[in-house]
């Protein structure tokens, strides 16, 4: 393994790498931000939903959770173009993870609101607070405590499930590097170089994650 | 005359086929303390939790200073008021519980606010030095930042009262407020109610304290599979109970 070959060929291809490394970071951030707007309602009809509401959303859950990613992209790359909906590789890619993310952030909202003690709620209401003023005051910051560590965890997922747009075309870091290998065939340098950057992005994920945790934690 | 505070009339509970209240009539005036006693699962915990309509009732019906709680009749049909109107007909009640249930996420002081701010539509600064008087009452002003997980139990129930009577309520409720308490943390408590009751205020206990039921209540009632077993005076109930059952009950309870 020569490092300064492979450095030279990384600096060399420096550009389309960092225009990779930007798409991936911007796949992860949309699709973990509407994931996670469309996973609270998600984790919301499945608490408080009523009859069917309630049924069909525990069924697009269970079954976005029992379908692995890829085909989930593959589908809404391909299958979504042949029923008219026309979105670009970027596009339904972005959409996949965005499902796919909703599905386990509303499991965890879900997870967290009902492992919150009923005596709760019933204090709330004991001193004359709503449905709402209970969810806004109550519920949802104790919530958003239990929900962070495992939402950290999502997110980093969705970060590594990019990468697997690379097999619709959308040129985010695994890819843009895959092509520079296709080039100077330094295949075993170069994917370590392409996994230490999924870490350190996800390892930043982590860290941020675990200082805002310390952040909000209660005093005890 | 004014209407009671609490009356109670017939008032019939189910959980689905098992009836766990058989008709209860109860009233109570102003300044009334009455204390429900009675083995586990003779209902009077769900008595207590129908009067702010924690529990739905079936049959009969709850009152709250001449305004029935949580139903109303139209057309000849019972419905159930919206959510709205029983927030409202809630915070005419005070509750403390067993488990405290003080909100973990909130110092002590801004427990107390809440229901001030949110409920009571008070200002903060107001809210603030209403909660910090009631917090004085009960002992607790120097923990008024304290979170609940750095509060002993006695402590976080004194709150838990200060947070109910903040809200200056016509009634309060304790459900068994001292049971989840080490023996030595009890007294505290107690000795808050017992200043609360010198004070005039109404209230509906469930307590296993025998002894400060006599003490404090001007009403005992002896509560038998969902039924009234036997009501009256704290000295006759205690010292001259009529029915086997309650004897039984009183010397079990090592009264």
């Amino acid at each position: 393994m020569d490092i300064l070959q492979t450095l030279d060929a990384i600096w060399l291809a420096r550009m389309p790498i960092l225009h990779g490394l930007g798409n991936t970071i911007l796949i992860s951030l949309l699709s973990i931000l509407m994931g996670t707007i469309l996973g609270v309602v998600v984790g919301l009809l499945l608490t408080y939903g009523i009859g069917l509401v309630r049924l069909i959303v525990r069924l697009y859950s269970d079954f976005l959770r029992g379908t692995p990613v890829f085909v989930l992209i593959l589908a809404c790359f391909y299958i979504l173009s042949v029923v008219g909906i026309q979105l670009s590789a970027f596009q339904a890619g972005v959409f996949a993870l965005t499902l796919f993310c909703s599905s386990h952030v509303g499991e965890i909202v879900r997870g967290s609101l009902q492992a919150i003690p009923t005596g709760q709620t019933e204090a709330a209401k004991s001193i004359g607070l709503t449905f709402f003023g209970t969810f806004f005051s109550v519920l949802l910051p104790q919530a958003l405590r239990m929900i962070l560590p495992t939402w950290v965890n999502t997110a980093t997922e969705i970060v590594k499930a990019s990468t697997l747009l690379s097999i619709i075309g959308v040129v985010e870091l695994l890819l843009s590097v895959q092509q520079v290998i296709s080039r100077t065939y330094l295949s075993l340098e170069l994917y370590f170089f392409a996994g230490f950057v999924f870490f350190l992005v996800n390892f930043t994920i982590e860290k941020v994650g675990r200082f805002v945790e310390r952040k909000v934690a209660l005093p005890t | 005359m004014t209407a009671p505070v609490l009356e109670i009339r017939n008032l019939h509970k189910r959980f689905g086929q098992v009836e766990v209240l058989k008709g209860i009539d109860l009233t109570m005036q102003m300044g009334d303390v009455v204390s429900l006693i009675g083995s586990s699962g003779s209902g009077k915990t769900t008595l207590l939790r129908c009067v702010n309509l924690l529990e739905d009732y079936e049959e009969g019906m709850v009152a709250v200073a001449g305004e029935q709680i949580g139903y109303t009749e139209r057309n000849g049909r019972r419905v159930r008021l919206r959510e709205r109107e029983i927030a409202r007909q809630r915070a005419m009640t005070g509750m403390a519980f067993q488990h405290f249930n003080l909100f973990p996420h909130m110092s002590a002081i801004r427990n107390v606010m809440l229901g001030l701010v949110k409920t009571r539509k008070m200002a903060k600064d107001e809210a603030y030095a209403t909660a910090e008087s009631w917090l004085e009452r009960v002992g607790m002003a120097d923990r008024k930042d304290h979170y609940p997980g750095q509060l002993s139990g006695g402590q976080q129930q004194r709150v838990a009262i200060a947070r109910a009577i903040a809200m200056n309520p016509q009634l309060m409720l304790f459900d068994e407020v001292t049971s989840a308490l080490d023996p030595e943390l009890v007294s505290e408590v107690l000795a808050v109610i017992k200043g609360l009751v010198a004070d005039g205020m109404t209230m509906l206990l469930v307590t296993h304290e025998m002894q400060f039921a006599h003490d404090v209540s001007n009403k005992v009632v002896f509560m038998q599979d969902g039924r009234i077993g036997e009501e009256g005076p704290p000295d006759q109930l205690f010292y001259n109970p009529k029915s086997e059952r309650l004897a039984a009950f009183l010397k079990s309870s090592k009264f």
